[in-house]
Parts: C-alpha cells; sequence; structure tokens
C-alpha cells in the first residue's frame, strides 16, 4: 500500500473512533437549553422528547470499548503497520506449499521475529503428531495393512481428504474408481497404490474420437464392439465393423480390450472385456465416452498430505482389496 | 391510539396503504419460501427434480422477498408516513411517490422471476442482474426526491429523530446498492463484477454487512422512533442518547464488512479494523434500544393489554440480542467457530423474524387502521394470537440454529489423539436433522401468523368506514 492510502486509512481510522470518543463527551454535558430530564420543547405530530442524561453504565462501557480499540489496534496493526505484536495470520505473496515451508524454515532456523500464525500451528501440530506418522512411515504398507490402528488413521484421513470423490465406502462413482475391488487402472500393488496417491494420475489418451473413426456410424460401430468384448449380445454388423476399426484403440487398450495394466503399460487404460465401467456401462454412456473422451485426473497429494500420511492411507486402501 | 385524520395537511396516503397492503402480502410469500427451502433441507426430493424449485435458487428469492420485498416495502409505507406527519406536509413529487410503489413492485415481480430460472450475480443479497439493477437505481432516486423533498417543505423547524434514521438509510443504500453492482454487462442477463479477488468480496461485504446496518438497522429504527413512542403514548426518552447513538451507528456500521471475511485472503488490518469498529459498535447499537424501551417508563402497565406495543417492544429485546451476538461473532476467536455454521443463520434471523418482521408487524398494526379510516384493527385477539404465535416461532427458530451452530462448529474442529479431523463434513450435517425440523416448525408458525395478520387486515380494510371503535383505555 503507498504512502498515501496509508495515511488515508489511519486518518479515517483513527478520526473516525476518536469521533465517537468526542461525540460522547459532547453529548455527556447537558448542551440542550433545557433542565435535565424536561422535554426539549418541540413536538412531532404529538412526540416529544425528553433531555434525559445518558445512562451511565451505557456511556461507561461506550467509553471502554472505545479505549479498548485503540489498544487493540496498537497490538495488532493498522495499515503498513503490523503493531507491537507483529502478528501475521499468513504470509502474503507465498506462491505454492514449497514455498511456504521453505519461509517457516527460514524463521524457525532465525528464532526470532514472529511466526504467521498459520505456519506456527502447522510446526505445533508437526511436533505433536509428527512422531505417530514417522513410526508409521518406517513399517511398510503390508504391515501397516493388518494393523486395526493404523487402518482407523487411514480410514479418516482418507474420508477427510478422499471420500468427497471415492466415495465415503471408497466404491467411488462414474468418472471416479472403485478402490474396493480387485479391479485397478495402474495397479493395486501397495508401492502402486502409494505412487498413485503420492504423484496423481493423468489419463491423457482418451480424446475425442469420433472424427477419426468416421463420425457417428463410426462411434456406434467400435461401441458395438466394446459392448461385445463382456459378452453382450449386439448387432454383429455394427460390431464386425467396429471391430475392424478398435486397432486405433489396441494400442492402450490391447488388442481384446484387456485394458492397459494387463499389457504393463502406464497409461491407465481401462479393461474393456469385464463388467467394471469408469464412466458408465451402457451403449449410451460408452458411445459419449468414445465419441467425445475422458480425462481423468487423480490430483497429486505428496505436497499437501506428505508422504507419512500417504504411507497410511495407502495402507487402507491397501486393505480394501486383500481378504 | 387513534388518530385525527381531519388535520389541517391533506397527506397523501394513498401510496402509504400500498406499500402497506403489500408489506403484509409479501411477508406471507416471503417467508413461505423459506419455509419450502428449510424444508428442503430436510426432505430434498421437495425440489421435484425441477431446476427453478431448487434450493439453490430459491435461498437468493427468499432474502431478496424477505428484505427488499417484505422489509422495504415496510420501510417506503412507514417512512412516506412518517416524513409526512412529523413535517406537516404532504409528499413531495406528486406522482413520482406512485412511480417509486409501481417501480418498486416491477423489481420485485422481475426478482421473482429471473431467480428461478437461474439469472444471478451471485452477489449475496445482490443477486438481481444488471437491468434490475439499474431500475432499482432509478427507483431509489426517485424516493429519495419524494423524502428530502418533503424535509425541505416540512413545516415545523426541527427534523425528528426518526427521518435523521430514514435519511441515513436512503443515502447509504443508494451509494452502496450503485458501489457493489458495478459490472460489466456481456448480454442481456448476464454480467461480470468489475472488482476482482479479495477486492470483489471486500465489496460484497462492504455492501451485505450495510445492507443489514442501514436498511434493516437504521431504517427500522426510523420505524421504531416513531410507532413506539406514538403507541406508547410517551415522549421519547433521551434526545441526547439520540444523537449520540445515531453519529456513532452510522459512522461505525460502514466499516464493519470485513468481519464476514476474517481468515480469508483479506489483508489482515482490513480485518483487524472490522472486527475492532463492530465491537465499539455495540453500545451506540444499545442506545436504540434503550430509547425505545426507556420510552416506555411510566406506561409499563400498557404492554399488558396492548399486544401491538408488545410487538414493538419484544423486537427492541430481539434488537438488543443480536446487536449483542454480533460484535461478538465479530471477535476473530468467536468468528473461527461461528463462521460458516447455521450459528450465522440463527443470528440473522433473530434480528430479521425478532426485530425487523415484529417491528414492522406492530408499525403495520398501527398504521392499518389510520389509513382506512377506523379506531381499531378489526380483531384484538388475533393481534394477540398473532404475537405468540410470532414469538414462538422466532426462539424456536434461534434456538435450534443456535445449538446445531455451536455443535456444527465444535465437530468440525475435533481432532483425534492422531491428530485427523473426529468427524467428517457429513456426520455434522446428519447430527443437524432435527434442529433443521425444529426451525421449519419455527418457519411454520411465523407464516400462519403472517396468514392471520392478512386475514384481520383484510376485515379491517372491508369494514364500514369508522365502524370499529377505538378501545377504551383500561
Amino acid at each position: 500500500m503507498s504512502s498515501f492510502w496509508n495515511i488515508w486509512v489511519w486518518v479515517l481510522t483513527l478520526g473516525s473512533i476518536v469521533g465517537c470518543f468526542i461525540l460522547l463527551r459532547w453529548c455527556l454535558k447537558n448542551f440542550a437549553g433545557v433542565e435535565e430530564g424536561e422535554s426539549m420543547g418541540h413536538s412531532f405530530d404529538g412526540i416529544e422528547e425528553l433531555n434525559n442524561q445518558l445512562p451511565k453504565w451505557w456511556s461507561t462501557f461506550f467509553l471502554l470499548t472505545i479505549i479498548w480499540a485503540f489498544g487493540y489496534l496498537a497490538l495488532y496493526g493498522l495499515g503498513n503497520w503490523t503493531g507491537i505484536l507483529g502478528w501475521k495470520s499468513s504470509n502474503q505473496g507465498i506462491l505454492n506449499i514449497a514455498e511456504s515451508k521453505a519461509k517457516t524454515l527460514e524463521y524457525l532456523k532465525k528464532d526470532s521475529g514472529v511466526l504467521v500464525q498459520y505456519d506456527r500451528e502447522i510446526v505445533q501440530a508437526d511436533a505433536k503428531y509428527g512422531p505417530i506418522f514417522d513410526a508409521y512411515a518406517a513399517r511398510s504398507i503390508e504391515d501397516l495393512s493388518t494393523d486395526a490402528e493404523a487402518l482407523k488413521v487411514g480410514q479418516r484421513l482418507f474420508i477427510q481428504n478422499c471420500s468427497q470423490c471415492h466415495g465415503s465406502d471408497a466404491r467411488g462413482t462414474t468418472g471416479f474408481p472403485n478402490l474396493a475391488d480387485k479391479d485397478w487402472l495402474y495397479g493395486g500393488s501397495p508401492e502402486k497404490i502409494k505412487e498413485t496417491i503420492m504423484h496423481g494420475r493423468k489419463a491423457v489418451g482418451m480424446m475425442a474420437w469420433a472424427g477419426a473413426i468416421g463420425g457417428e456410424q463410426g462411434v456406434k460401430e467400435v461401441a458395438a464392439y466394446v459392448i461385445s468384448l463382456s459378452g453382450r449380445s449386439v448387432n454383429a454388423d455394427l460390431a464386425k465393423a467396429g471391430k475392424a476399426k478398435f486397432g486405433l484403440c489396441a494400442g492402450c487398450h490391447g488388442s481384446d480390450g484387456q485394458g492397459s495394466l494387463a499389457l504393463g503399460l502406464p497409461m491407465g487404460a481401462p479393461n474393456l472385456s469385464d463388467n467394471t465401467w469408469l464412466y458408465g456401462g451402457s451403449q449410451r454412456a460408452i458411445e459419449e465416452s468414445i465419441r467425445n473422451g475422458r480425462a481423468g485426473v487423480m490430483p497429486p497429494w505428496k505436497a499437501i498430505l506428505g508422504e507419512e500420511k500417504v504411507h497410511v492411507i495407502s495402507a487402507y486402501i491397501y486393505s480394501l482389496s486383500q481378504d | 391510539m387513534t388518530q385525527s385524520n381531519t388535520s389541517a395537511v391533506d397527506y397523501n396516503f394513498d401510496v402509504v396503504r400500498q406499500f402497506t397492503v403489500m408489506t403484509v402480502i409479501w411477508g406471507i410469500v416471503g417467508t413461505l419460501v423459506g419455509v419450502l427451502i428449510a424444508a428442503q433441507l430436510i426432505w430434498p426430493a421437495l425440489n421435484f427434480d425441477t431446476p427453478w424449485l431448487t434450493y439453490s435458487r430459491l435461498r437468493p428469492l427468499h432474502t431478496n422477498a424477505v428484505i427488499f420485498a417484505f422489509g422495504t416495502s415496510a420501510l417506503f409505507a412507514t417512512s412516506y408516513y412518517v416524513v409526512q406527519r412529523t413535517c406537516q406536509a404532504r409528499l413531495f413529487g406528486g406522482k413520482l411517490a406512485a412511480f417509486t410503489f409501481w417501480g418498486w413492485q416491477a423489481v420485485i415481480v422481475a426478482a421473482v422471476i429471473t431467480l428461478p430460472l437461474g439469472y444471478t450475480s451471485t452477489k449475496e443479497y445482490a443477486e438481481l442482474e444488471w437491468p434490475i439493477d439499474i431500475l432499482i437505481t432509478i427507483v431509489w432516486v426517485a424516493y429519495a426526491v419524494v423524502f428530502f423533498g418533503t424535509l425541505i417543505k416540512r413545516k415545523v423547524s426541527h427534523i425528528y429523530v426518526a427521518n435523521w434514521f430514514f435519511g441515513a438509510f436512503i443515502i447509504v443504500i443508494a451509494v452502496l446498492h450503485i458501489g457493489n453492482s458495478m459490472v460489466v454487462p456481456i448480454s442481456a442477463m448476464k454480467s461480470y463484477s468489475i472488482y476482482s479477488g479479495a477486492i470483489d468480496a471486500m465489496m460484497q461485504w462492504w455492501y451485505g454487512h450495510n445492507a443489514v446496518g442501514f436498511l434493516l438497522t437504521a431504517g427500522f429504527l426510523g420505524m421504531m422512533y416513531y410507532f413506539v413512542p406514538k403507541q406508547a403514548e410517551r415522549p421519547v426518552y433521551s434526545y441526547r442518547l439520540s444523537i449520540v447513538h445515531f453519529w456513532a451507528l452510522i459512522s461505525l456500521y460502514i466499516w464493519a464488512g470485513p468481519h464476514h471475511l476474517h481468515y480469508t485472503a483479506l489483508p489482515d488490518w482490513v480485518q483487524t479494523v472490522g472486527m475492532t469498529m463492530s465491537i465499539v459498535l455495540f453500545l451506540p447499537s444499545w442506545g436504540g434500544m434503550i430509547n425505545g424501551i426507556m420510552t416506555l417508563s411510566g406506561a409499563w402497565h400498557k404492554l399488558r393489554h396492548d399486544p401491538i406495543l408488545r410487538f414493538l417492544i419484544v423486537s427492541l429485546s430481539f434488537y438488543g440480542m443480536s446487536t449483542f451476538e454480533g460484535p461478538m461473532m465479530a471477535i476473530k476467536s468467536v468468528n473461527a467457530l461461528s463462521h460458516y455454521t447455521d450459528w450465522t443463520v440463527g443470528h440473522v434471523h433473530s434480528g430479521a423474524l425478532g426485530w425487523v418482521a415484529m417491528v414492522s408487524i406492530g408499525a403495520m398494526y398501527h398504521l392499518i387502521p389510520v389509513l382506512f379510516n377506523q379506531g381499531r384493527m378489526y380483531s384484538i385477539r388475533l393481534i394477540n394470537i398473532h404475537f405468540w404465535i410470532h414469538t414462538t416461532g422466532v426462539v424456536l427458530y434461534i434456538v435450534a440454529m443456535w445449538i446445531s451452530g455451536v455443535m456444527q462448529g465444535l465437530m468440525w474442529r475435533a481432532v483425534n489423539t492422531d491428530g485427523t479431523l473426529t468427524y467428517s463434513f457429513v456426520e455434522s450435517l446428519t447430527a443437524s436433522y432435527p434442529f433443521y425440523f425444529i426451525r421449519f416448525i419455527g418457519g411454520v408458525l411465523i407464516v400462519a401468523g403472517f396468514v392471520l395478520m392478512a386475514y384481520n387486515m383484510f376485515k379491517t380494510m372491508g369494514a364500514k368506514d369508522g365502524s370499529l371503535k377505538p378501545v377504551e383505555e383500561v
């Protein structure tokens, strides 16, 4: 803020409060020209006004809030001045979590100045809860997946951070994979699950295919073939024509539609020959997927939760498909 | 409570009558929409899978209907009545007053149509799109011309305190509305705010909190300053208290907006100033309550027999409660618990249903017989029933929301020994259902009260001129 606006803020803020003080002092005096308790002498549609003194408890309390206001502003600051306490809620101008963490470390090393409130709370929480998660991080995901206490912690973290998309029972919904079955897009081993949560996933291959496969007719044909892969009955002519075009799909989904995971490929193309459908298995939904494409995104959680918590969540997710 | 209408001045009561009747009608409509959305929170199927009946579209319709249709019609009616009687002058501007009535009703009808259709600027309490905003501005300027024109041609030397408050309300609402509604239109019914980010949020709450401060507080204090002494037939308690609380209230309220944005991207010092001013505002707010309630000195017995006075005085008690609660909730550490919970909703409704609605209802019961040449309302008993139904409804509503709000705040911040949150959001929602139901019952009672009021009003209007004789003083 430029010094002009800084002065503007100071003058208006302090002026308003001082103005209230002067007003209060003025009205405590009897300036009205009539005795206290008497009528002011004018009548409005029959309504008169008495010249009563302000209630003492009221004016005292008002005065106290004015005094408090100066004290509070002095402690917490005004305009460009950060006040006696130098308190700040957060670091302004921080662009990402890494910068924020670097800033916190800087403060801690100096061991002087005032930590902003947000960082202080994070530091306190890390000191208090960090050892719990450090202990979990030292154990393997398989080991944690049989530890009832660790699973409870993992479930709570899941419910707070993951359930918004994957559901509170982890069974997913349209567009968001079911994590409680044995069907995986990027792999269901402890390492793969953790990798997915840590770094996120981005399905980029499923573009809009309508143009490349001969328009709406092509979409119908390929859809018919895809539906036939999971053993449902379809129009044989359409499916035959679709099979001829499926070569374009096979690069990711495999020649038999068995999905990229079965081929050991990393792009997360779903298995089309089973009955699990990420975006819906109806003819209409499958046609929509082919026509306009799909772009699933799993955000990376490492920077937000830290590796230790991701480790515990991974154990929880892993446990869901072990029975 | 009787008044002679055969004064020397030929008052313009036509526009007052129109606004008075519409106040009662919009009271029913506004609260009915409120009850519907309260029911939707318990039984979501009540939106009937219809876009224009969804909560998201009806909620702004509810707030607009109660604030701008019900509340503002009451303010138009009472300010036009009070300014004429306390200035001993006929309303200035001739047909301009009639224009403000029809113009304002057009704004409301436009809101009733466009909000359910999904047209919204997304600014809270200012959702109406830019063409309607322009109409509001035109009507409001006409309102200012009529009101201040009447003040200028007054036949008494002083300006009565009620008119200070009405005047401040009219001027500041004009400034707020124009400031907050500055947009770049991109089509007939779509526009984008000229402000961005934290500044847009600040503008929104500078407007939002002062819609509360100047429309729902200053305006209704103007109403209170006429109808309380008039109904109690007592002089106003303290002229000097009027002065100090008026000037302190209007100079401090305008600063209070940032307390809606604690712990956000708003600069820390702005939040600090917002909290500071909100707390200094506490006593000036109470000045109005003291002046109103103390006006009853020596006439307390009237409360026993006069349900209209009871409406007015209980409204001041709710006003006192809300204006104590408000500064408390503006304290950052209290706000950390209360913000985003039902506590805020409870606070707003103790102000809206307790203060604004009750003072308006009291004023309307005083006004209707005068405007329609009767000595009293058709049924005093029905006023009394209305009082008890309404009060019960308000208490159920706000107590339910307090409990639910504090519970939500505590659930959201509860942590386990490992630092994870104890409850998921949906658990706090499930726990709120019983209170949503109590709130719904409270709302039904409020609507029932308004329906009784409408019946009483139409019976009074339909009675033969002068056939309803005033109640004898006990």
